[in-house]
C-alpha cells in the first residue's frame, strides 16, 4: 500500500512493513525531549511510577530554556530537579545556562535529530524537526516520562495534507509569511490530527531556516507534525551538523492524501496574524493603523541566524521609534556569538534594541518582556492567544523578523519596503 | 463510572494559555494551578465551579502549548469531564494520561446550555441533559485507550507491562 512520508517513517520505527491512517502503533524513538517547564512534571511522573532507569540516556535531551536564567525561585527549583535527574541517569544531552539555547533551535544545531528519525518532545513546537524530514511531534509530560522509561511511545498513524509548493517568494517574504498565510487559509484546526507534508518544486526556494519556521508552526494549524521532503538543501544542512548516518524517506508517488493544497509562493504577501488566533492572517500592509509598544525578535520560530540577518538588514543605521521597546533574542549561544561576529548585535543596540541571552521568556508571557493591559506587540513568535505575552487585555501580532524590524522603526505594523524602498509609500 | 454536574460553557479554540497562563507554570502543584484555571478567559470560573461540574466547549479544545498543567488545573478545579466538539491532539493525549475524562460530541456541545444539569455514563458514553431531558451519544474511546484507562493511565499501564 502506498504511504505518505510520515507513514513510512512511522512504519520503519514500528518495525512494520506498512501502516495505514488511523492505525494505532508503538514506535521506537530516536529522541525524547523536555524543557524546564515540562520535564519537572515528567520527572515526578517517572519517579511516582517507580522507574529506576532510563532506556537510553543518549536519546534524551533536557533543555533549560523557558524560564532561564531562572526567573524566580520556583523556576530555579524546576531546573534543579532536572539537573539532579540528568546527573542521576547520566543523560548525555543536558543543556543548562551557558550551553542552553531555545530547544528547537538548539536540537538541530547540535545535530541531535536527522532525516528519517522519530522524536517526541514535551513541548508543542517539537514539530520543528520535520523541516529536516524527521517525524517529530509534541506530547505532554506523562508521555515524555513513559518514553524515557521505555524508549517508545504509541501513535495513531495520521492521514496527511499535502502542501504542493510552487513559485518563488517575493523580496521581503520568508518562511514565516508562508506559514501564517497557510494557517490563514486552513484555520487553527485545519490540519487537526493530520500531517502537513510539504513538497513540490517551490521547496528549492525555501532555505532550511524558512523550513524550520514553517514546520515549527504546523501545530498552530492543529497538525500532528509538519514534514518536508528531503532534498539538496536538507543534505547540505546535515553535512554541516551531523556526523552520523541517516535515512531519507520519500512519500510514495501514489500515496493518498486527505487534501492537497497548492501554494504559489510568489503570491504570498508579507503576512501578519492579528490577535487572538494565528489564523487571523492579513497582509502586513493592512496594519498601518496599528500602533505598537513592543517588538520581539527571536523564539523557536524565528531565532535563527537568518532571522537575525533579516532584522539587522532593516535596522542597520536606523533607530527604532522612541518609546518602543525592541527586544532581540538570538536563540542559541552559537547564534548569539555569530550576531556579535557579524556586527548584528551592534546594529541592534545602536538602533535602540536590547539583546537578551537565549530564552523563551516573552513568547509565552514568562518574563523578559511582559505586556501591560492595553499594550500591543509585534512579535516573531508563534502564538497570539489571549494573555499569551502578558495581560489578558494585551495584544500580540505575529510577523516575520523583517516585518517586526520595520514595525519597530515606524511604531506601527509596517511592510519592510516602507523602510527599505524609497518612495514605496504605504 | 458516572459524573454529574452543571455545564460551564465556552466557545471554540479554548487554548492552553487561557486554561492556565504561563506565568503560573513554574509550579507543579495541582491546587496552585487550579487557583488560576481559566482566569484570563473567565475571572469567575474558580469562584463558580463546583466539584462535578462539566466544561462544554466547541472545536479544538486545548489547542496550543503541550503543558500538562492545563488538564491538571482543570481536574484539580473539580471538573469531572470536558465535552467538546473536538480536541487538540496533545491535550487529548494529556487528559487521558492524567485521568481527566473527556468526550467528543458535536450534538451535546451544540445543544447544552450554560447551567444545564448533566449526567454522564462513561460506560455507555451517553450524556443525559437533566434540565432539557435530552440524551446525546459521545464517541467511545478506541479500545487501546480504553484499556490504558482501565489499567490506571499511561504510567500504570507501562509499569505493568515492563516485567
Amino acid at each position: 500500500m502506498a504511504m505518505t512520508m510520515t507513514q513510512k517513517i512511522l512504519a520503519a520505527h514500528a518495525g512494520l512493513p506498512e501502516v495505514r491512517a488511523g492505525q494505532l502503533i508503538k514506535a521506537r524513538l530516536d529522541l525524547v525531549l523536555g524543557n524546564d517547564i515540562t520535564a519537572p512534571v515528567a520527572i515526578d511522573a517517572f519517579e511516582t511510577a517507580g522507574f529506576d532507569r532510563v532506556t537510553d540516556g543518549a536519546r534524551i535531551a533536557l533543555v533549560m530554556d523557558h524560564f532561564v536564567p531562572n526567573k524566580d525561585i520556583k523556576a530555579a527549583e524546576g531546573c534543579k530537579k532536572c539537573r539532579g535527574f540528568a546527573r542521576r541517569f547520566g543523560l548525555t544531552h543536558f543543556y543548562d545556562v551557558g550551553e542552553m539555547g531555545v530547544e528547537h533551535a538548539l536540537i538541530p544545531e547540535k545535530g541531535l535529530i536527522a532525516p528519517g528519525e522519530a522524536a517526541i518532545g514535551a513541548d508543542s513546537h517539537s514539530c520543528t524537526y520535520g523541516a529536516l524530514g524527521a517525524f517529530s511531534t509534541g506530547v505532554g509530560s506523562t508521555d515524555m516520562a513513559a518514553a524515557m522509561a521505555t524508549g517508545e511511545t504509541w501513535f495513531k498513524v495520521p492521514a496527511a495534507i499535502r502542501v504542493n509548493l510552487t513559485g518563488k517568494k517575493g523580496r521581503w517574504v520568508s518562511g514565516k509569511d508562508v506559514i501564517l498565510h497557510l494557517i490563514g487559509l486552513i484555520g487553527v484546526d485545519g490540519a487537526l490530527y493530520q500531517s502537513l507534508e510539504f513538497s513540490g518544486w517551490g521547496l528549492s526556494d525555501l532555505t532550511m531556516s524558512d523550513r524550520l519556521t514553517i514546520a515549527n508552526m504546523a501545530i498552530e494549524a492543529g497538525a500532528k507534525n509538519g514534514i518536508f521532503a528531503v532534498d539538496d538543501i536538507t543534505r547540505d544542512y546535515m553535512r554541516d551538523h551531523r556526523d552520523r548516518e541517516w535515512t531519507a524517506y520519500a512519500a510514495d508517488p501514489d500515496a493518498e492524501y486527505a487534501r492537497v493544497i497548492d501554494l504559489d509562493l510568489s503570491e504570498i504577501p508579507c503576512t501578519v496574524s492579528w490577535p487572538h488566533l494565528p489564523e487571523n492572517a492579513r497582509p502586513a500592509v493592512e496594519g498601518a493603523e496599528i500602533a505598537i509598544d513592543q517588538v520581539v525578535i527571536g523564539s523557536c520560530t524565528n531565532g535563527n541566524i537568518a532571522d537575525m540577518a533579516a532584522a539587522a538588514e532593516i535596522l542597520e543605521g536606523r533607530k527604532i521609534k522612541k518609546g518602543l521597546r525592541g527586544i532581540v533574542i538570538p536563540a542559541t549561544p552559537k547564534i548569539y556569538m555569530e550576531c556579535i561576529a557579524r556586527g548584528y548585535t551592534k546594529i541592534f543596540m545602536e538602533a535602540g534594541c536590547i539583546v537578551s541571552t537565549p530564552t523563551c521568556g516573552p513568547c509565552l508571557g514568562g518574563y523578559m518582556g511582559i505586556l501591560a493591559a492595553g499594550e500591543r506587540a509585534v512579535s516573531t513568535t508563534n502564538r497570539n492567544f489571549v494573555g499569551r505575552m502578558g495581560h489578558a487585555e494585551s495584544e500580540v501580532y505575529l510577523a516575520s523578523p523583517a516585518v517586526a524590524a520595520a514595525s519597530a522603526i515606524t511604531g506601527h505594523i509596517s511592510h519592510p519596503r516602507e523602510i527599505m524602498e524609497e518612495g514605496a509609500g504605504l | 463510572m458516572k459524573a454529574q454536574g452543571k455545564a460551564i460553557k465556552y466557545g471554540d479554540h479554548i487554548d492552553t494559555d487561557v486554561i492556565i497562563p504561563a506565568r503560573y507554570l513554574a509550579t507543579q502543584s495541582p491546587e496552585e494551578l487550579a487557583a488560576h484555571c481559566m482566569e484570563d478567559l473567565d475571572r469567575h470560573f474558580t469562584a463558580r465551579v463546583k466539584t462535578g461540574d462539566i466544561i462544554v466547549a466547541g472545536v479544538n479544545f486545548g489547542c496550543g502549548s503541550s503543558r500538562e498543567h492545563a488538564p491538571i488545573a482543570i481536574r484539580a478545579s473539580g471538573i469531572s469531564c470536558v465535552i467538546a466538539k473536538s480536541f487538540a491532539r496533545i491535550f487529548y493525549r494529556n487528559a487521558i494520561n492524567i485521568g481527566l475524562a473527556i468526550l467528543e460530541s458535536e450534538q451535546a456541545a451544540e445543544d447544552i446550555a450554560e447551567g444545564d444539569e448533566l449526567c454522564i455514563d462513561f460506560d455507555t458514553g451517553v450524556i443525559t441533559n437533566l434540565t432539557k431531558n435530552a440524551h446525546y451519544a459521545a464517541q467511545p474511546f478506541p479500545g487501546f485507550i480504553a484499556d490504558m484507562i482501565a489499567k490506571g493511565g499511561l504510567m500504570a499501564s507501562i509499569a505493568g507491562g515492563a516485567g
